[in-house]
């Protein structure tokens, strides 16, 4: 089976699926003679042309606006945003208007749209090509969001998502696109929306996380074998909804929770993770629910000492587990 | 700025202190942390310092006052612009009401909805929370605080959901005294450690007693045609069986006939919904060495009474030796104790949870009794046995509790010397 | 290029006097409509209301050179008129107004005229203003790219022109020539703020240039005017020529909304000046005057159109509002959760 990284695994799913449903088209800045700053979308202005591969002006809100335009008529379109920080402008047409289409018009008119967006930081981006920004996102209802961190996890959820009749919002941490690798089917395939995923089964901590910080956490866990503690790590995969039965099922076996996150921790995914475990397994807990998360300051700084102190690393993961199994 | 100077709290339980010196005087100035006055807790002796730099005003409680703390003890300006809020509690005034009938449109202007005016509006249900009835769950603060006061948790009625021991229950338990791990005890007395099995029933008990609405009712068994034919078919019976002939087995086989006439009385209270048991499982209140047990006649209903006989002995002897097993005295479905063999004529027994009933026989008295015939009433001597039943109010009401005892009593009144027993 | 077309000296020589006339009833009919509403709120049974009064020419002659059959229209809050003269009956825009549970657009999840038209591509998703511009150029770029033969018309007023959004969308409908017609209703102030504080130009119209495609400004109290400029519009946009921006000059003859009171920003003498510009009845003079219709026959008109907003606001009023239940529903796809 071939291993792919997630940016080829991305490549793929996009390549395949627009050769399968003529409706889907790509468009974003620098898509497509350029192939996309990543490469995301190289060579897919030769094969599929500049009708379907949009090289779009400068303007976030309307290449999000535009989208659900033609996503409301008949179209099924890809909005890449360049750098997750650059989303702002777009979140209006985002939560504000393509969250509510299907809601506000009783089920009438839908928008069967994907924005990926690459985010995520450790890669020397600095305040502005550093930034987690799911939590808008993931709070609200109409949307789905997905952070897939492996190629086998990218290439599932992508291709889901470019088959939903519902806006998707697809998280792709810049740190994996090339870092990460893994075996990736030549079959089609899908995940569904929703469903977490116990990447490593243990029994004595339940850490639970997503993005790069799975990379890490896969390794700090490594680490603790050699302390006797086996930890069991989640990868939720998707931010919204999030799938509370995996969670509650593996806390409720160790009686521990640690959430690794690589997103400032307050009001963010981890909170709601920490109040769900909360309200569903307070008699089978042997320990404070805990968060790893980097300090409260704006992600993050550019300066290399700084920005190390700033993310969670596999250390700083192992030092947190080694902390919680002790209790 | 003008500033007010409190009473900071100190310690956990402390909330007032007195007065003890003014170190400063209105109109000195004062430096941000020097001392401005001694005061004296029933714990501690301390300095409380000044909050701010500035000019100390007037001071609001004297020498020898009891002031609260929090309250305000003296004044002072300071040099800054704006007076930090430096009062703990909301002052109610500050917080304000709604003013009734001010209306404001959906996008600002005035609108006086009437929308509502005719449509009753409901309460939205709120999902009860999930929990696992009957649950022993003790919480982390009711671990900690029985740990710090010495609480034995399964002595405590719980009065959450389920039954469950609540914060609430274990303060109370405390309150109610004699709890502390420094209770003194005098020398007279005896501290005991339960054991195992004593600390289990304690626990199984309360646990019964504060989930299960006991009540109970008790009838008068005429058993005068039982005795006489026990009298006459004792040698018979255990030349053939090898075992003796007690009455109780005979009550054990009557009663299993009746639990399967009274359905009701076979039941369980299972989260929230009622579970008939679909076996009549007859369990024994036997004392065995370690301490009382429950062994279990499987089917009872099933077998002859000769078979019953047999099992009831093989496992009234299991008990005493201490060779019973865990599949002797499990499934369970009802309990029958024979409170009558120590001499008790009446009891209310505790019910065996999660069961709906238990019933006792209790000892047999020979009394006069009035016996109504064809001439009219008259006295005669009659082997009398109370029956005394203990049944859940959930599932159980007195109709069919009375109807229930009707029928042991008839079950067993029946029985005359001619009788066929098998 | 921005031009001022004058005035024809035929009433309307694009439409016929029969249709004419229709369109003048329609106009009718929704004056007393909106009058209606405008009453319900202050009885407390309508939570908000925007007026179409003074913009009911305009409506009605931008539709009537469209195909409703195949177009698409992106409307904002104020397109009353243009909801009538799109088919909606008179119950189904009072179900919107009243909340009632057969709102066709939104069941009622929405402010009114907010949501999708149950038998023409008609569609407003939120009243944030402007979203609809570069909404309304993706549905452009959709017909495009499948060769569709239909054009997308999306309406706005002078506020949302300030809106990032407005410059994003002509931008990239300029650039892709896209079948797309901005419709700017022009009344001359967003809710308080006059043209004069929105802007450092006299027209809007002018904007087009700038993005590289013709921008007309008409006088919108005129079916003729706006009707040519329309049926213009129209004609580029299917052959494929790509967009233009309408600036039709109205007057707003009521406050923003009925939350608004314009007195606080409005002297007097201006807001009676607007009468003179009011369309309903200057078209009432202009068909009395040119022999289209009598004036018992105009009276007649008007009184049809009360009688029929009478009988539609009793039927509605008596219809339930929606459980709370379906509020669970339509959140994404799949049956809705209800908790």
């Amino acid at each position: 089976m071939p291993e792919l990284s997630v940016i080829e695994a991305v490549r793929e799913t996009m390549r395949s699926e627009m050769r399968r449903d003529s409706s889907i088209i790509l468009m974003g800045e620098d898509v497509g003679h350029r192939g996309g700053v990543f490469l995301a979308s190289d060579g897919f202005v030769d094969e599929f042309g500049e009708d379907r591969v949009i090289d779009t002006p400068l303007a976030e809100s309307s290449i999000c606006g535009v989208a659900l335009g033609a996503a409301v008529n008949g179209m099924r379109p890809i909005a890449e945003i360049q750098f997750a920080d650059f989303v702002w402008p777009a979140i209006n047409q985002l939560v504000g208007e393509a969250a509510r289409v299907r809601y506000g018009t009783n089920g009438v008119k839908t928008a069967p749209m994907t924005v990926r967006v690459p985010y995520g930081g450790g890669v020397r981006g600095g305040l502005y090509h550093s930034q987690s920004i799911e939590v808008l996102f993931a709070h609200t209802p109409g949307l789905s969001v997905v952070a897939p961190a492996t190629p086998y996890d990218a290439r599932g959820l992508l291709t889901t998502a470019l088959r939903s009749n519902d806006p998707v919002i697809v998280l792709e941490h810049k740190r994996t696109y090339r870092l990460a690798k893994g075996e990736v089917p030549e079959e089609e395939y899908s995940i569904p929306i929703g469903r977490a995923e116990v990447k490593r089964e243990g029994s004595d901590i339940s850490l639970v996380t997503y993005g790069l910080m799975l990379h890490y956490s896969l390794q700090a866990a490594e680490m603790a074998v050699g302390q006797g503690i086996d930890v069991e790590v989640v990868d939720l995969r998707t931010l919204r909804p999030i799938d509370a039965k995996t969670i509650i099922e593996s806390v409720s076996k160790t009686g521990k929770a640690l959430i690794v996150q690589e997103d400032t921790p307050a009001i963010s995914v981890s909170s709601e993770v920490a109040a769900i475990i909360g309200e569903n397994c307070f008699f089978d807990l042997d320990g404070p629910i805990t968060r790893l998360g980097p300090p409260e300051i704006p992600p993050m700084p550019f300066s290399p000492v700084q920005e190390a102190a700033f993310m969670p690393s596999p250390e700083k993961i192992f030092d947190a587990i080694v902390r919680l199994a002790a209790i | 700025m003008a500033y007010e100077i409190v009473l900071p709290h100190v310690g956990e339980s402390v909330t007032e202190a007195v007065i003890s010196k003014w170190l400063k005087s209105p109109g000195d100035s004062i430096e941000k942390y020097e001392p401005l006055v001694e005061v004296i807790t029933d714990k501690v002796n301390m300095d409380v310092p000044a909050p701010e730099s500035g000019v100390l005003g007037e001071i609001l409680v004297n020498e020898g006052d009891t002031v609260a703390m929090g309250a305000v003890i003296a004044r002072m300006e300071t040099g800054d612009s704006v007076q930090a809020n430096s009062d703990p509690k909301p002052i109610s005034s500050r917080i304000g009401t709604l003013v009734q009938g001010a209306n404001v449109g959906p996008t600002g202007g005035e609108f006086t909805d009437t929308s509502l005016a005719t449509v009753p509006t409901s309460a939205t249900e709120v999902a009860a929370p999930k929990s696992e009835t009957g649950s022993r769950n003790y919480s982390p603060v009711v671990t900690r605080l029985a740990a710090k006061h010495g609480i034995d948790l399964s002595t405590v009625t719980g009065s959450g959901l389920g039954g469950r021991v609540t914060k609430k229950d274990v303060l109370a338990a405390v309150e109610s005294g004699g709890h502390t791990e420094l209770a003194p005890v005098s020398e007279e007395d005896q501290v005991i450690e339960p054991t195992p099995i004593r600390k289990m029933i304690a626990e199984h008990m309360v646990r019964s007693v504060s989930e299960i609405p006991h009540a109970w009712s008790a009838i008068e068994v005429d058993v005068t045609g039982l005795v006489q034919w026990r009298d006459k078919n004792r040698s018979e019976f255990e030349a053939l069986n090898g075992v003796k002939l007690t009455y109780f087995p005979i009550m054990l086989h009557v009663v299993a006939s009746s639990l399967r006439q009274n359905p009701k009385l076979n039941s369980s209270w299972q989260d929230g919904k009622i579970v008939s048991k679909g076996q009549i499982n007859v369990g024994v209140a036997v004392a065995s060495a370690s301490g009382l047990v429950v062994p279990v006649v499987n089917q009872a209903d099933k077998a002859d009474l000769s078979g019953i006989t047999r099992k009831f002995t093989d496992l009234v002897s299991k008990a005493r030796n201490n060779k019973l097993d865990v599949t002797d005295v499990q499934d369970g479905t009802f309990t029958l104790n024979n409170t009558g063999a120590l001499g008790s004529v009446w009891g209310g027994a505790i019910i065996n949870h999660p069961q709906a009933a238990i019933l006792t026989t209790e000892a047999i008295v020979k009394r006069p009794v009035v016996i109504s015939g064809p001439t009219g009433d008259s006295i005669a001597v009659r082997s009398m046995m109370n029956m005394c039943l203990s049944f859940d109010h959930r599932i159980i009401d007195g109709v069919e509790a009375s109807e229930f005892l009707q029928s042991v009593k008839n079950g067993i009144e029946s029985i005359t010397a001619d009788s066929d027993l098998k | 290029m921005s031009t001022t077309s004058k005035q024809s000296n035929n009433l309307a020589p694009a439409i016929s006097n029969e249709r004419l006339v229709e369109l003048y009833e329609t106009m009718v009919l929704s004056r007393y409509l909106d009058q209606r509403v405008w009453l319900l709120n202050r009885q407390g049974k309508a939570a908000i209301a925007a007026s179409a009064q003074g913009h009911e020419a305009t409506q009605v002659a931008c539709i009537e050179a469209t195909d409703p059959s195949k177009d698409h229209y992106l409307i904002y809050y104020r397109q009353f008129t243009a909801m009538l003269a799109l088919g909606t009956e008179p119950e189904e825009l009072l179900r919107g107004f009243l909340a009632r549970a057969d709102d066709p657009m939104s069941a009622a999840r929405q402010f009114p005229l907010h949501g999708a038209h149950p038998r023409v591509d008609l569609f407003n998703f939120s009243n944030v203003i402007a979203t609809q511009l570069p909404q309304a150029a993706g549905v452009a770029l959709a017909d495009k790219l499948n060769k569709r033969d239909a054009v997308t018309v999306v309406f706005f007023g002078d506020g949302a022109s300030s809106q990032g959004d407005t410059h994003e969308a002509m931008n990239f409908a300029a650039v892709h020539k896209l079948p797309v017609i901005f419709f700017c209703e022009n009344n001359r102030y967003a809710i308080s703020v006059p043209m004069e504080k929105q802007m450092g130009i006299e027209s809007l119209s002018s904007r087009a240039a700038a993005y590289g495609f013709p921008g007309v400004q008409i006088d919108g109290t005129e079916v003729s005017a706006v009707h040519e400029a329309m049926a213009a519009a129209v004609e580029r946009a299917r052959n494929g020529e790509g967009p233009t921006l309408i600036e039709a000059m109205v007057e707003r003859l009521l406050p923003h909304t009925t939350d608004d009171d314009h007195t606080r920003y409005r002297s007097s003498e201006d807001i009676e000046q607007m009468n003179d510009r009011d369309p309903v009845k200057i078209m009432s003079e202009k068909l009395i005057e040119h022999g289209l219709i009598s004036k018992e026959q105009d009276e007649a008109i008007h009184a049809s159109a009360q009688q029929r907003v009478n009988q539609a606001t009793d039927a509605v009023e008596a219809e339930p509002y929606p459980e709370a239940d379906l509020m669970y529903l339509h959140v994404t796809e799949g049956p809705g959760e209800v908790k």
